[in-house]
């Protein structure tokens, strides 16, 4: 299985990225996106330009059908050019759905060439700029693959509980567009995706295989983007959770900020609606970012790495790495004001009070 | 050929997503929306494949071909090359170019995305931002969302002192020249006719349906009803 893994490497750089944000990471995990700046500036002194300029992909409107193809081709052109201007040739993408979108556009501009040249004259038409292609495209999650040996040396803490020394037990999960739509476009491809495991693996973790460990988290685009449709997305991570329940896992961690957010928050409908959990003693199994995972090994507070905006609490998982924290600090404002809290919901360790009644 | 077809063959993904398909069905097994819903995208596969022009009008008028979630599951899995996900999506661009999507009450749910997703594109340079996911909308966003919402400068301003300002960062106001770049983008490669044509085919059709209109309750309605037929 490792020897299948390894025949899928892709060449990541190792310095200079321009780095594209992704709207829902920078929505609902704000401190993901500064983690992951901080670490490879701070932490491994590289290189990342954090462009003001750059805008969304527009990505989930493209595959909400609304964005047309020579749209997002173009709006794609200009985050290039912008690479371009700034001095760089490493473009790397915080979301999952744009990494497939810049994946998919300059596959379809190699094999159908007239759609470049109708994207370089529509760039140049509408901004006046020039597009230049990327010497590398990279998700910030091969990124962090790429300098996980250098993240283990300076751990300060590692994926092990303390106390049984044994390695925790994490689900894995590969959102749809890192690999899916381009096999060679990820480490270890769409069938053993081996981007999330080999960091797990080198901080001293341990990867849970399970039967749905490949399905979708049921994001799809217009099935939950419209409130009708929401069965569909729901009834699609219940599935995996369903699926992964019976291994016990400590935690999951997602390289997509969408999955990472349903899993998160679908945790907690399921738990309203029906009134099942999946984790320890009746509450919900965390779900982390793969920067949250790497900022808890390299000793950052939770709270910086904003993990208080989760709605499956955390606290389990830091007491099983030994990480200290200050519970009273988690859901405090800017400079230590207090903003009040969040209700309890079942999926969480407090009270079991909710403030919505979902089935309505 | 029919002239459907030839449309659908206008189209890049069109021409990448189908080959030759042999109905094994691979893409129906591992697909998240034919778990779900009455749905085979096999089915429709083959049906473009047919060239039937009847079947691929019925098709781009039906909720069948809105039931995708594009997540490409089917992609890596055909044995013949094909991508069932791409079919989907250049049906669905025809669709809505035809105004045939709003024959159908999945395919009518276009407008509810363009009104959030799009308009938030134009307005502000994202698809989300944190203000767009409203808890009276997204009640399944739990309560810590809802604590998120309502100190959204206390929270956001701990990762970036910029949130909601311009300069970089997570969630920051991206400046008006960028905006306008984005305006002038969607004008050029046909971003804001598209809007326009949802919109023109969604006001038709809601009055044909006895709104006055495509207005706030038309929207309500689009946005919320599921009336559970698959139609297959």
């Amino acid at each position: 299985m490792n020897r299948n893994w390894k025949e899928y490497q892709k060449e990541i750089a190792d310095d200079r990225y321009y780095y594209a944000r992704s709207c829902i990471r920078q929505n609902f995990f704000p401190g993901s996106e500064k983690a992951f700046l901080d670490i490879m500036r701070n932490d491994l002194g590289r290189d990342c330009f954090d462009d003001p300029l750059h805008t969304s992909c527009t990505g989930i409107g493209y595959h909400a059908d609304i964005v047309p193809l020579d749209t997002i081709m173009a709006v794609v052109a200009r985050q290039f050019a912008l690479m371009g201007e700034a001095g760089y040739e490493n473009f790397i993408s915080s979301c999952i759905t744009s990494f497939g979108i810049y994946t998919e556009i300059l596959a379809t501009w190699e094999e159908f060439p007239e759609t470049e040249e109708r994207a370089r004259e529509n760039l140049y038409k509408a901004t006046g700029r020039t597009l230049v292609k990327p010497k590398n495209l990279s998700h910030t999650s091969d990124v962090v693959f790429h300098h996980r040996e250098a993240i283990a040396a300076r751990a300060r803490h590692r994926l092990v509980n303390v106390l049984t020394g044994e390695p925790l037990r994490v689900v894995e999960h590969i959102g749809c567009h890192y690999a899916k739509i381009f096999p060679k476009s990820g480490v270890g491809g769409s069938e053993f995706p081996y981007v999330l495991a080999g960091m797990i693996e080198s901080w001293g973790g341990e990867c849970v295989d399970y039967p749905e460990r490949r399905h979708c988290c049921g994001f799809g685009f217009r099935n939950y983007l419209v409130q009708a449709n929401r069965g569909y997305s729901v009834a699609n991570t219940q599935k995996k959770m369903e699926s992964m329940a019976p291994y016990k896992p400590d935690f999951i961690v997602a390289n997509c900020p969408g999955c990472a957010m349903f899993l998160d928050k679908w945790q907690y409908t399921i738990a309203e609606m029906e009134g099942t959990t999946y984790g320890e003693n009746g509450h919900g199994i965390p779900v982390l970012t793969y920067e949250e995972m790497a900022g808890l090994v390299l000793g950052y507070d939770p709270w910086a790495l904003g993990m208080q905006m989760h709605q499956v609490d955390v606290e389990p998982l830091l007491d099983k790495m030994g990480i200290e924290y200050d519970p009273a600090a988690k859901y405090l404002g800017m400079n230590g004001k207090y903003i009040g809290q969040p209700a309890s919901a079942i999926v969480n360790c407090g009270s079991q009070d909710t403030i919505y009644n979902i089935k309505q | 050929m029919g002239k459907y077809f030839d449309m659908l063959m206008e189209d890049v993904r069109f021409r990448e997503g189908l080959k030759s398909c042999m109905n094994c069905g691979i893409c129906t097994g591992v697909c998240p929306a034919a778990e779900f819903y009455d749905y085979d995208p096999r089915q429709i596969v083959s049906i473009v494949q047919t060239r039937d022009e009847e079947q691929i009008e019925r098709l781009l008028k039906s909720d069948t071909i809105w039931f995708c979630g594009e997540c490409m599951s089917c992609r890596p899995r055909c044995p013949r090359g094909n991508t069932p996900g791409y079919v989907i999506q250049s049906l669905r661009t025809l669709s809505q170019k035809l105004g045939f999507f709003v024959e159908s009450e999945k395919g009518r749910q276009q407008l509810a995305i363009k009104r959030t997703i799009g308009e938030n594109i134009l307005r502000t340079g994202y698809c989300i931002v944190p203000r767009l996911v409203a808890p009276a909308l997204h009640p399944e966003q739990g309560p810590v969302w809802e604590w998120i919402y309502r100190n959204d400068r206390e929270i956001y301003c701990q990762f970036n002192p910029t949130y909601d300002q311009p300069g970089p960062g997570a969630v920051r106001r991206i400046d008006e020249d960028t905006l306008q770049e984005m305006h002038r983008i969607f004008e050029v490669t046909g971003g804001r006719a598209f809007f326009d044509r949802i919109e023109e085919c969604s006001e038709r059709k809601a009055r044909e349906m006895g709104y006055d209109g495509a207005d706030e309750r038309y929207f309500m309605d689009v946005f919320t009803r599921n009336s559970q037929d698959n139609d297959e």
